[in-house]
């Protein structure tokens, strides 16, 4: 999967989980800064993507995925499809 | 000693079976229609109890973010619309500073259990990494004080009583003392329950606690009635805004009623049976009517906890006997949840409001489906029609498992 196509697959899964616009969501965004996100709420998220692409995030990992980019990097790099 | 202040009731909300506007709910109540029907909320195939009075078409949209309903369990958003709707009512706009004097008592019989049995499934099924980051936070009981104290900016005192089904009765008088004391000037007070869960039911049932009238829901729960059998679970909120009485003066606030009572005792008897002497409930209204050194005969109507269990109905009617002698024939009595059924630990909140609505409107709804009334409960319950009564005070009784008891004392300002 491309980055592109990742992204518009996490897209939905934030702004539901943060209740904000998907429009709001770029590559850059940080997700506590910049999407209001807690940090249970980032919990939240990790663990809905985990299902969405049925991976595992590993908790030293995810704390230092602060950025959509990152996360879709992690992902792109770990995804087995 | 400091000053002790006057406490009133200037707002209501309410969330139960029977509709989510304050007049929908007590227009019903006159009305004398049920609330309970078959329970729709999951499958009851297996169960013995198939009934309830489950809240149809809740829409909390209006006052809960789509983001901050997933962290919500369906008792907490009772309560926080219930709340949002008394603050609503109470027509007040608290400043910054008037906030710092502004506390929220809201009671919850078992809080999250809807959310305990999802995440149990959850970690039976897929282990304990799948456990959500918001399973404690919508779990715990006093997170519906929390998040309306989030919600309003409230920063005096927040709570949540826990004592069964007289956690909301248990929360208005906690936070009647607080206003009456000066140490809050504004309070939401009340009570939330969903507890119409496939665990919960399972559990009332095993006490064999609940009616099992499943041909038949809407005559399932009736109370000093010959042929009960258990009480109804309901679900919902009830939620007052209580103020200093002079601050509602001022603001020509409308005034449903005063309050003017709080009794409390324990049987200290049984983990469930009250006690049959009923000496723990009759000296909890006692001590409410004493707080407010009134005669026993100025109190007009009771609004008893009723619950339509063969146990607890004759010992109630025992209890005021006790305490108003021959007054107890004059007084009337009813009970709210014939038509809601048991709302736990919100019953003692919607009870209140009912109380409150109906000193202020000058009539008590009908105690439903009394055919045949228990010899042993030879009161005036108001059977048949609504009856206008011109209430000068009104107790709310409500009783809890582990003998729990609690009295609230109103009074007629008009």
């Amino acid at each position: 999967m491309t980055e592109l196509e990742i992204l518009e697959k996490v897209k939905p899964i934030i702004a539901d989980k943060l209740g904000i616009d998907q429009e709001q969501i770029k590559m850059e965004s940080n997700f506590i800064n910049d999407l209001g996100a807690d940090s249970l709420g980032l919990v939240d998220i990790t663990m809905a993507l985990e299902e969405e692409f049925g991976m595992e995030i590993p908790d030293e990992e995810a704390s230092k995925l602060t950025t959509v980019g990152a996360m879709i990097d992690f992902i792109k790099n770990n995804y087995k499809g | 000693m400091q000053n002790l202040k006057r406490v009133v009731i200037t707002g209501i909300g309410v969330v139960t079976s029977l509709g989510n506007s304050l007049d929908e709910f007590f227009q019903s109540l006159i009305e004398g229609r049920s609330g309970i029907d078959f329970i729709r909320g999951f499958d009851t195939r297996d169960f013995a109890v198939k009934i309830g009075g489950e809240v149809r078409n809740f829409d909390p949209t209006p006052f809960i973010s789509p983001k901050d309903l997933q962290r919500m369990d369906r008792f907490c958003q009772f309560g926080v619309v219930a709340a949002m709707l008394a603050y609503e009512d109470a027509k007040i706009h608290l400043t910054d500073a008037e906030k710092e004097d502004f506390g929220v008592i809201i009671g919850s019989g078992i809080g999250g259990v809807n959310t305990f049995e999802n995440e149990y499934k959850i970690l039976l099924e897929r282990g304990p990494s799948k456990v959500g980051p918001f399973f404690i936070t919508k779990l715990i009981g006093n997170m519906a004080a929390g998040q309306v104290a989030i919600f309003l900016g409230a920063k005096g005192y927040t709570s949540d009583p826990v004592t069964a089904c007289a956690s909301g009765a248990n929360a208005i008088g906690d936070a009647y003392r607080r206003i009456k004391y000066g140490n809050e000037k504004f309070m939401l007070a009340g009570g939330a329950e969903a507890a119409v869960t496939p665990l919960a039911l399972s559990g009332f049932a095993a006490m064999r606690a609940l009616s099992r009238r499943n041909d038949a829901p809407k005559l399932a729960s009736r109370p000093f009635d010959r042929d009960r059998d258990g009480f109804v679970l309901g679900e919902g909120g009830g939620v007052l805004f209580l103020e200093e009485y002079e601050h509602a003066i001022n603001r020509d606030a409308h005034i449903y009623a005063e309050i003017v009572g709080y009794g409390a005792s324990c049987d200290a008897y049984h983990i469930t049976l009250p006690d049959p002497t009923a000496k723990g409930q009759a000296k909890c209204m006692i001590n409410a009517i004493r707080e407010s050194g009134i005669d026993i005969t100025m109190v007009d109507y009771i609004n008893a906890h009723g619950t339509s269990t063969p146990a607890n109905d004759v010992a109630e009617t025992k209890a005021i006997k006790e305490v108003f002698g021959e007054h107890s024939y004059r007084l009337v009595v009813n009970s709210t949840k014939s038509m809601i059924g048991h709302l736990l630990g919100a019953a003692g909140g919607v009870e209140a409001a009912v109380t409150a609505l109906s000193i202020d409107k000058g009539i008590v709804h009908p105690t439903i489906n009394l055919d045949n009334p228990d010899p042993d409960c030879d009161l005036d319950y108001v059977r048949g029609e609504a009856r206008k009564v011109n209430i000068r005070y009104a107790l709310s009784n409500s009783f809890g498992f582990g003998g729990h008891n609690f009295s609230i004392l109103l009074k007629r300002l008009k």
